[in-house]
């Protein structure tokens, strides 16, 4: 399945671009409206880009009324990103979500980092979501942590179905006349291609540690660099920078996609899914033989 | 909204600038003020461009080289090939009685196709040096000052001011006019509503100029 990374995309401004995809995945929304960070909001470095843009957002109370309706119209299942800087902000929006048919999944955002994060675990958001809703839960993480894979065990325990990895990590940009940070608030999410060597190994990392369903996605240019999420433990693969160069990338990657895996013998994608995994265990497989003679 | 690889047809110097002439495929050229996104060969982002003029079967963009992007779409040479999403954003409204077109730097780049649909009214330019104003020879019945000359100084009362320039230029025009209509410049990743990025704050009001913009009435 192909989806846009959260924050990537308007399916209300680009409709088209939200029906090329398998699901689409709203930008954040959070309990109060926000209008997001200060600008500057985006710059691009020579590996990626930095974005500041702050979870611009209607609110919770205007997302149900106003734009639920309207993304329940596309005919393309939503996964609703949500957001918060307490605990309790995600359970009551998770639980304001519940009774909502249009709602495919919800996507708890734990991770952003252009925000002031909430003092709580990623698992005890997971927690206390899980109470509020029986929509299935997936919980975005950051990489930026020391181990990811502990994290992905403890939001598995907490009640997630599903990681969505990963998020941006944050960087930041000097002009190179002033040496002043380009971006208004200073610091912003690094994603594009720099992201998607640490999107492999978190993708990887996870999969070992919980064997659960994960979007796998960060500096996904091509249909090769999705296979590689695939065959890294990735279920499903998210597009987010490629999608601002390239509205009708969805259509070109998944093409990619299939003609990737038909060239290495696969009949579908699928068939790649954790296959680094196991060459990795007969490569160690091997390396047990050998100490065991 | 259309993406299309398009080739180039010319590079040509304009003092500073260059004026970047592509054929137009299946492209249309829009209302003058808005913006295309061109792909910057070995770029992550395409970088947004306002139409300069359009000429028969071309689209052509006036380029500051002020970076990496700016300076490969500089580099092209006739016959390379680039992806232009376009035409975006809300563009000047040409319902004016007596429009006067008030230009700073790069920013008079949409002015030629600006001045072409309101049958080339009068317009006043300003440039930082002898140099750059030679790119007022692309704008018919233009008036072009140096600085410390700006620009401001030669906007009669009375007119319909339509204006492109830099943000300290822009809070200059609307003190003077408040019912110009304002091109505004930012940074943007995708120019099409997707990323959020491009907002600017006007008067402690945040606008996303590729979806609210770039044209903005002044008050």
């Amino acid at each position: 399945m192909l989806l846009n990374a959260s924050g990537c995309l308007d399916a209300l401004i680009a409709p088209d671009v939200a029906r090329s995809l398998d699901a689409f995945v709203t930008k954040t929304v959070t309990p109060q409206p926000r209008d997001g960070n200060t600008p500057v909001r985006i710059a691009e470095t020579d590996v990626g880009m930095l974005n500041s843009i702050g979870l611009a957002n209607p609110g919770i109370d205007r997302f149900i009324t106003r734009n639920l309706p309207q993304l329940g119209e596309l005919g393309v299942p939503l996964w609703v990103s949500v957001g918060g800087f307490e605990t309790d902000d995600y359970a009551d929006i998770c639980s304001r979500l519940d009774d909502h048919a249009d709602v495919t999944v919800i996507e708890l955002n734990v991770s952003c980092p252009n925000v002031e994060a909430p003092v709580e675990s990623a698992a005890e958001i997971v927690s206390a979501s899980r109470l509020a809703t029986r929509k299935p839960l997936w919980a975005k993480l950051s990489p930026a942590v020391p181990d990811i894979g502990e994290v992905a065990r403890a939001a598995q325990a907490a009640g997630a179905d599903g990681l969505s990895l990963v998020n941006t990590i944050r960087g930041l940009k000097l002009d190179d006349r002033t040496l002043r940070p380009v971006l208004g608030p200073g610091q912003g999410g690094l994603s594009g291609p720099a992201l998607k060597p640490v999107a492999l190994a978190a993708v990887a990392t996870c999969y070992r540690a919980t064997q659960m369903p994960i979007v796998g996605m960060g500096g996904v240019q091509t249909g090769l660099d999705a296979l590689e999420l695939i065959a890294a433990g990735a279920q499903h693969v998210a597009l987010g920078t490629v999608l601002f160069a390239d509205p009708d990338a969805p259509a070109r990657i998944r093409a990619e996609l299939y003609a990737a895996a038909a060239a290495r013998g696969w009949n579908a994608y699928e068939d790649a899914y954790a296959v680094a995994h196991e060459e990795t265990l007969s490569a160690q497989a091997t390396l047990d033989e050998r100490s065991s003679v | 909204m259309r993406r299309e690889r398009l080739s180039v047809v010319a590079n040509e110097p304009v003092g500073p600038y260059t004026l970047l002439r592509v054929t137009c495929g299946g492209l249309d050229p829009g209302v003058p003020g808005q913006f295309f996104m061109l792909e910057a060969p070995g770029r992550l982002l395409p970088r947004p461009m306002s139409l300069c003029l359009a000429p028969r079967h071309e689209l052509a963009f006036l380029i500051d080289e002020i970076g990496p992007g700016t300076a490969a779409l500089c580099r092209l040479e006739r016959g390379d090939t680039i992806h232009v999403l376009g035409p975006l954003g809300n563009g000047f409204d040409l319902d004016v009685e007596r429009p006067l077109l008030v230009g700073g730097g790069i920013g008079i780049a949409p002015l030629p196709y600006l001045s072409e649909a309101l049958g080339r009214p009068p317009a006043v330019l300003g440039f930082r040096s002898d140099r750059h104003a030679q790119a007022a020879e692309l704008v018919p019945n233009a008036q072009a000052c140096i600085e410390p000359t700006l620009v401001t100084e030669l906007i009669p009362d009375g007119m319909d001011v339509l204006a492109c320039g830099p943000a300290p230029m822009l809070d200059a025009v609307r003190a003077l006019a408040p019912a110009a209509q304002l091109a505004w410049e930012a940074p943007m990743a995708c120019g099409y509503g997707a990323c959020y990025g491009c907002a600017v704050e006007i008067d402690g009001e945040l606008k996303r100029l590729c979806v609210e913009g770039p044209v903005l009435r002044a008050a």
